[in-house]
């Protein structure tokens, strides 16, 4: 199975291994993720005020872009997915909008371009049940929260992907992969995004409180689709252990990274290395390198 | 040559204001077949009536048309005065120049007189060649059947009963008293429940009029108003019976918890809905009405309560307000205050619709007597923490987040139809609206009666509501039941299909396209027959008819190309 693959600008720069780890894993599973040949950043954000078209401009011209060589977009970054699946939207929907966006990129796109993310894929093209028949190496043992975040979830009407309040489709991957998969309170709370770049406390209270109760649920690492939240959750935990006495430091992963493990890939590429803490030691006490 | 009478409606400025009604009357009166022509400030006032009386006494008129509102408005105004003025009612037809004229032309008078002039001309012809008309008479069952023996249920069939007609009462549960005997007490003095109904139930099933069947559903329904033809299925076993009036009170449950996942209904055993918590207050319930964690049975030191949970929210729930739940959540805490003084009960609203007589008083006592927390403001999220249900929401008076370490959260969940409400309503023929709540004739004149003849609403069937009003309108169905049986006899309007047995070729389509099953096959003749009394008109056989053998009464292809013909 061919698709065509937006892997946005931080895959490209500090998420590398989350961007080798998704190419290699759905490369095992038979899909072929097809690298756009010309790509944009898509913007990162989709803008509050319903009259910012300009703001839109980037990711139609991704999504134009795709239709030109296929009718699929699969993207691994929560962000990139959830502007590109809103503004595909509302380029198949608002008509008005579309007419401006289109005259303004000088080309006619109507929201043809299906957009997936990795997971969408993995859950309705191979399956969580035939997934877990390919696994190589079960990661037995290995207690996991998933975090979701709010991108990758909402709004729910635009984006569909899973019940926004009580989500499954990262827990059922991970089940599927051998993880035991622990229930916390916070799975889907925000980990303070983007205000990263101003307020570095309320991102380190905010993180703080989803590791604390992934903590107390007696996961050993934590598993998100994001790179921003994989910021904000891995590399404020030096600030944390500062703040907070007792706290202990727990690994944060991408699910790709935990994938392209179970099905037994050599993880050299996968970034490793590069966590602020690093997971080695807890995988290879699991088995896992 | 008939002799038409045609009265030109002001509507004070609402046609006057757009269309010259002088120059539309004068137009008229030299126009074929037209004897009289008039024009009045408003024809459906009683002078505007007596002038249609009068000129068809003094002129000799043997037609009608009144130049007006849409007939849905005064048709029958307008046949009931030519009636008394002794000509056929059938005889008299309205041209609507209002909706289809004047408010639409506002802006251009020229042509709106033009057009009121053609569109009154059309029905000029239409009249020309009306035939007069007498009302079908139909069967009268003087028995009602009652779907649902809930409160509103019960009410409906002791008032019938009462009158001295005949009730099948047909309840889908093992006995009679339906949700309200599921509660703990009613709010404003905290009566119970189940003495309240007991009364209501022994007035029920031991009036000998009273047929209660339980365990029973409605399975088919044929006929029509007056007569219908009910199969009931009773423990297995399908019973037939005739009847002429049906009163739905088949009540409602509650929005599914599953379904407000951020709330963790049915995950987490100490959250529960409304209903759950009357249960465990009730003295019959599964706790002997002590409140306890159903998690492991401790007495819950703080209570939180959720209104609005699934309601008021189109996003996660219903987009309506269910109505009785700040009156009911108010009441489920202070009898946990009651029970557990020195316990803490919160109460998370939006803001706080007790909208009845006491209701305000009863909520405010809730604060003040019993020191009920209200905090205004929507609960986000409730998750279990260290054995505790940990509730984040908001207030929104300090603009702060508030965060409650509970013991029990209760959710005052929205009220739906009850489970095979739609599927009934398919059977019965009545419209639902887009939530599943049977819908009503007008949502102001005609509350308690559905669009479908002889079937009537009660309850929360219908919306919710609460036990006086299920009671006000189980008795206001009843009134209705009781005007339809105290008649002597009833008919049905005449403008109905008929077939011209020379042109029909018996190929059936009209049957299949008959959505009121109006139609068959005769099995001797083998050409289309009408049955009149279901057939409401609609015109569809018609245009089905390949043969141009079904036609409608006052409907004829004459009548329809003498009125294209007016118009060009």
């Amino acid at each position: 199975m061919r698709y065509l693959y937006f892997p946005g600008c931080t895959l490209s720069t500090k998420a590398k291994g989350f961007a080798a780890s998704g190419e290699a894993s759905a490369r095992a599973l038979g899909i072929d993720l097809v690298e756009l040949s010309q790509w944009n950043c898509c913007g990162a954000t989709f803008p509050l005020a319903t009259d910012n078209l300009l703001a839109l401009v980037a990711p139609t011209r991704i999504l134009l872009n795709a239709q030109k060589e296929g009718n699929h977009l699969v993207a691994l970054c929560s962000i990139c997915y959830h502007v590109l699946k809103r503004t595909n939207r509302l380029l198949r929907e608002e008509t008005d909008k579309r007419e401006k966006l289109n005259l303004f990129i000088e080309e006619e796109y109507r929201g043809e371009v299906r957009v997936f993310h990795l997971l969408e894929l993995l859950r309705e093209e191979i399956g969580f049940e035939e997934l877990s028949e390919r696994v190589q190496k079960r990661l037995q043992g290995l207690r996991v929260a998933p975090y979701y975040g709010c991108l990758l979830l909402r709004p729910f009407q635009e984006i569909g992907l899973d019940d926004p309040e009580e989500p499954r489709i990262l827990d059922d991957l991970l089940a599927s992969l051998g993880c035991e998969v622990v229930e916390f309170s916070h799975k889907t709370e925000c980990c303070g995004s983007y205000l990263a770049m101003n307020s570095s406390e309320v991102t380190r209270e905010l993180s703080y409180a989803i590791l604390h109760s992934a903590l107390a649920s007696g996961a050993q690492a934590v598993v998100t689709s994001c790179p921003l939240c994989h910021f904000n959750l891995d590399y404020r935990q030096g600030e944390m252990a500062a703040h907070y006495p007792g706290f202990t430091q727990i690994p944060v992963l991408y699910f790709t990274q935990l994938l392209g493990l179970a099905l037994g890939i050599e993880s050299e590429t996968f970034g490793l290395a590069d966590h602020h803490v690093d997971p080695r030691p807890l995988l290879a006490s699991k088995g896992l390198k | 040559m008939r002799k038409v009478g045609v009265f030109v409606c002001h509507c004070g400025n609402n046609i006057a204001g757009a269309v010259e009604v002088e120059r539309v009357t004068e137009a008229l009166r030299s126009y074929p077949g037209v004897a009289y022509s008039i024009d009045y400030l408003y024809v459906c006032s009683d002078p505007g009536q007596d002038l249609i009386k009068e000129a068809i006494a003094e002129r000799d008129l043997d037609g009608v048309v009144v130049a007006a509102c849409s007939p849905v408005m005064h048709e029958t105004t307008f046949r009931r005065t030519v009636a008394a003025a002794g000509l056929n009612p059938y005889l008299c037809e309205v041209a609507n120049i209002r909706e289809q004229c004047s408010w639409v032309h506002r802006d251009d008078i020229e042509r709106a007189t033009l057009k009121a002039t053609q569109i009154i001309e059309t029905i000029v012809e239409k009249v020309r060649h009306d035939e007069p008309l007498l009302p079908l008479a139909m069967s009268l069952v003087r028995r009602a059947l009652i779907i649902g023996g809930g409160i509103a249920g019960l009410q409906a069939a002791s008032d019938i009963a009462a009158a001295g007609y005949g009730v099948i009462l047909v309840e889908r549960e093992e006995g009679v008293g339906g949700r309200m005997a599921q509660l703990s007490g009613t709010y404003l003095n905290f009566d119970s429940t189940v003495d309240l109904l007991r009364e209501k139930i022994e007035a029920v099933t031991r009036n000998p009029h009273v047929t209660v069947l339980t365990r029973a559903q409605v399975e088919e329904l044929g006929g029509y108003l007056g007569d219908f033809k009910v199969k009931v299925r009773r423990q297995g076993n399908d019973e037939e019976y005739e009847v002429g009036a049906i009163v739905v009170a088949t009540g409602y449950e509650l929005y599914p918890q599953e379904w407000l996942s951020e709330y963790g209904g049915e995950r987490y055993p100490d959250v529960i809905d409304g209903l759950e918590f009357e249960r465990m207050l009730s003295p019959t319930g599964p706790t002997g009405g002590e409140i306890r964690c159903p998690s492991d049975g401790r007495v819950p030191q703080e209570v939180v309560f959720v209104q609005c949970a699934g309601s008021r929210d189109p996003e996660r729930g219903v987009a309506y307000c269910s109505k009785i739940c700040c009156m009911y959540t108010a009441k489920q805490a202070m009898m946990y205050k009651m029970q557990v003084p020195q316990g803490q009960a919160y109460i998370f609203y939006i803001d706080i619709r007790a909208l009845g007589k006491g209701y305000e008083e009863f909520t405010q006592r809730g604060m003040e007597e019993h020191r009920v927390l209200y905090l205004r403001g929507k609960v986000s999220k409730v998750f279990p923490q260290d054995g505790k249900m940990m509730v984040w929401g908001a207030d929104t008076l300090s603009g702060k987040g508030v965060e409650v370490a509970a013991d029990l959260v209760v959710l005052a969940t929205p009220m739906v139809p009850s489970a095979g409400a739609f599927e009934l309503a398919r059977k019965l023929r009545v419209a639902t609206d887009k939530h599943g709540f049977f819908s009503e004739a007008h949502p102001k004149l005609r509350p308690v009666e559905s669009l479908t003849p002889g079937v009537y609403l009660a309850g929360a069937c219908q919306a919710p509501k609460d036990i006086p009003e299920a009671v006000a309108q189980g008795s206001a169905a009843a009134a209705k039941v009781l005007s339809l049986f105290s008649q002597e006899k009833i008919t049905h309007d005449p403008i109905v299909a008929v077939v011209d047995s020379e042109l029909c070729a018996g190929c059936g389509i009209c049957v299949e396209v008959c959505p009121y099953e109006a139609r068959e096959i005769h099995p001797l003749t083998k050409i289309a027959v009408v049955k009149e009394v279901l057939c409401q008109g609609c015109g569809a056989c018609l245009v089905a008819c390949p043969n141009k053998a079904s036609q409608l009464r006052n409907f004829t292809p004459t009548q329809v190309m003498a009125m294209i013909g007016a118009l060009v």
